[in-house]
């Protein structure tokens, strides 16, 4: 298992949403417009990258019995860097992200992959990781996006693409295309794999 | 007893750590967050009443008692436009209780209590449905409208005031909003430009 495995898993085989079905909530929830799933992806993916680091550099010190607490302060300390950064220099995107920038703390990825894999394996391995992690969870949450955003609004990053004989499907903006987007998306990767069995 | 000794000491050598890399980053984002708040603030303010030269952020008068729709009994602070020391305005936040929640609606008036420019904040409205209270179809209908010259309420209720095809509570609470902020105005004109 290389650095480049460790990279290129989270992007397909183990990627977050499509196979382990993890961060789901923020997922449906955001996945409006491309800028917002792209936006949430790459805040996620910087938390990721910094809780993985730190805590592979503290797996030796930190003892196993309060090893969650500990994860949990180093992870929502880089969310609230993020969420400030966020603030101070794309307030738009702040605005619109809102509540699910503070959430990332408790997106089950993060932890999961502290848990999981930086508490086990080297700073190298584990920054490749969560980049690969962060990736195929940026990817994701860009599929979905681009998919709701140009058939419930017509647009793409919100410029528009249909032409405008094109009457939006609104219900791909509201909570239900999520559900429709996610569930079809994970139908079709499974047939994928199935067919091309790893 | 040593084992319990060295898990706190870890955990709260970890979270002083994180306490302080919080307190830089706060200080080093402080000013900026600031900033862009303030930029947020002056954008909605020229764009309900471009007319004026001061600062308006820095020039209100709050109205304590009758506050427009929705308010929590706090305040309700009208900024004052002035081009050089002659009030061209005032603007006014008030919100109106819609489908998804409060919508607050950003209210430019010129001196005479005439609209000058109508500005949604915030709202939680159905995409597609109620939240077309923020395109300029619905919006560009209230620039000289005043509380005399209009019949406050929708078409289909026998007011002057277009509607959205499809959602009836989201324009009816921005109209409720707007009509309290100009009945608030006209009531106590002579306390938010006393000089004039």
């Amino acid at each position: 298992m290389g650095f480049y495995n460790e990279l290129i898993k989270g992007i397909w085989r183990e990627n977050p949403v499509f196979r382990i079905v993890l961060g789901i909530c923020p997922t449906l929830a955001v996945s409006t417009q491309v800028s917002n799933g792209l936006g949430m992806g790459l805040a996620a993916t910087f938390v990721l990258l910094g809780s993985n680091v730190i805590i592979s550099l503290l797996r030796k010190t930190i003892p196993d019995q309060i090893r969650i607490p500990a994860f949990i302060v180093v992870i929502s300390t880089f969310v609230t860097v993020v969420d400030l950064f966020m603030a101070a220099y794309t307030p738009a995107l702040h605005e619109r992200l809102g509540i699910f920038i503070p959430l990332i703390v408790v997106n089950c990825i993060i932890l999961g992959r502290a848990e999981a894999f930086a508490s086990k394996a080297t700073v190298w391995m584990s920054m490749a990781d969560a980049l690969g992690m962060g990736a195929g969870f940026t990817l994701a949450l860009t599929i979905i996006s681009s998919i709701r955003e140009l058939l419930g609004a017509g647009t793409l990053f919100g410029i528009q693409v249909m032409p405008s004989a094109f009457s939006p499907a609104v219900i791909m903006i509201l909570p239900p295309g999520a559900f429709l987007t996610i569930g079809i998306l994970l139908g079709f990767f499974n047939y994928l794999s199935r067919r091309r069995p790893s | 007893m040593r084992e319990l000794f060295k898990l706190t000491v870890v955990l709260t050598v970890i979270c002083s750590l994180a306490a302080t890399a919080l307190a830089l980053v706060y200080t080093i984002t402080k000013e900026p967050i600031a900033y862009q708040q303030r930029l947020k603030m002056l954008r909605a303010i020229g764009a309900v009443q471009p007319d004026y030269d001061n600062e308006p952020d820095q020039e209100f008068v709050d109205i304590t008692g009758s506050m427009p729709t929705g308010g929590s009994g706090a305040p309700a602070r009208f900024y004052i436009t002035k081009k050089g020391t002659t009030a061209t305005g005032v603007v006014v936040v008030v919100s109106g209780v819609g489908y998804g929640g409060t919508i607050d609606v950003m209210l430019g008036l010129n001196p005479e209590g005439t609209i000058t420019g109508i500005e949604v904040l915030r709202h939680s409205e159905t995409p597609g449905l109620g939240a077309k209270i923020t395109e300029e179809k619905f919006l560009q209908q209230f620039p000289s409208k005043n509380i005399k010259n209009t019949k406050w309420s929708l078409k289909k209720s026998g007011g002057d005031i277009d509607q959205i095809s499809g959602a009836t509570i989201s324009p009816q609470a921005v109209v409720t909003a707007i009509q309290s902020g100009l009945t608030l105005f006209s009531d106590r004109r002579n306390e938010i430009l006393p000089t004039n």
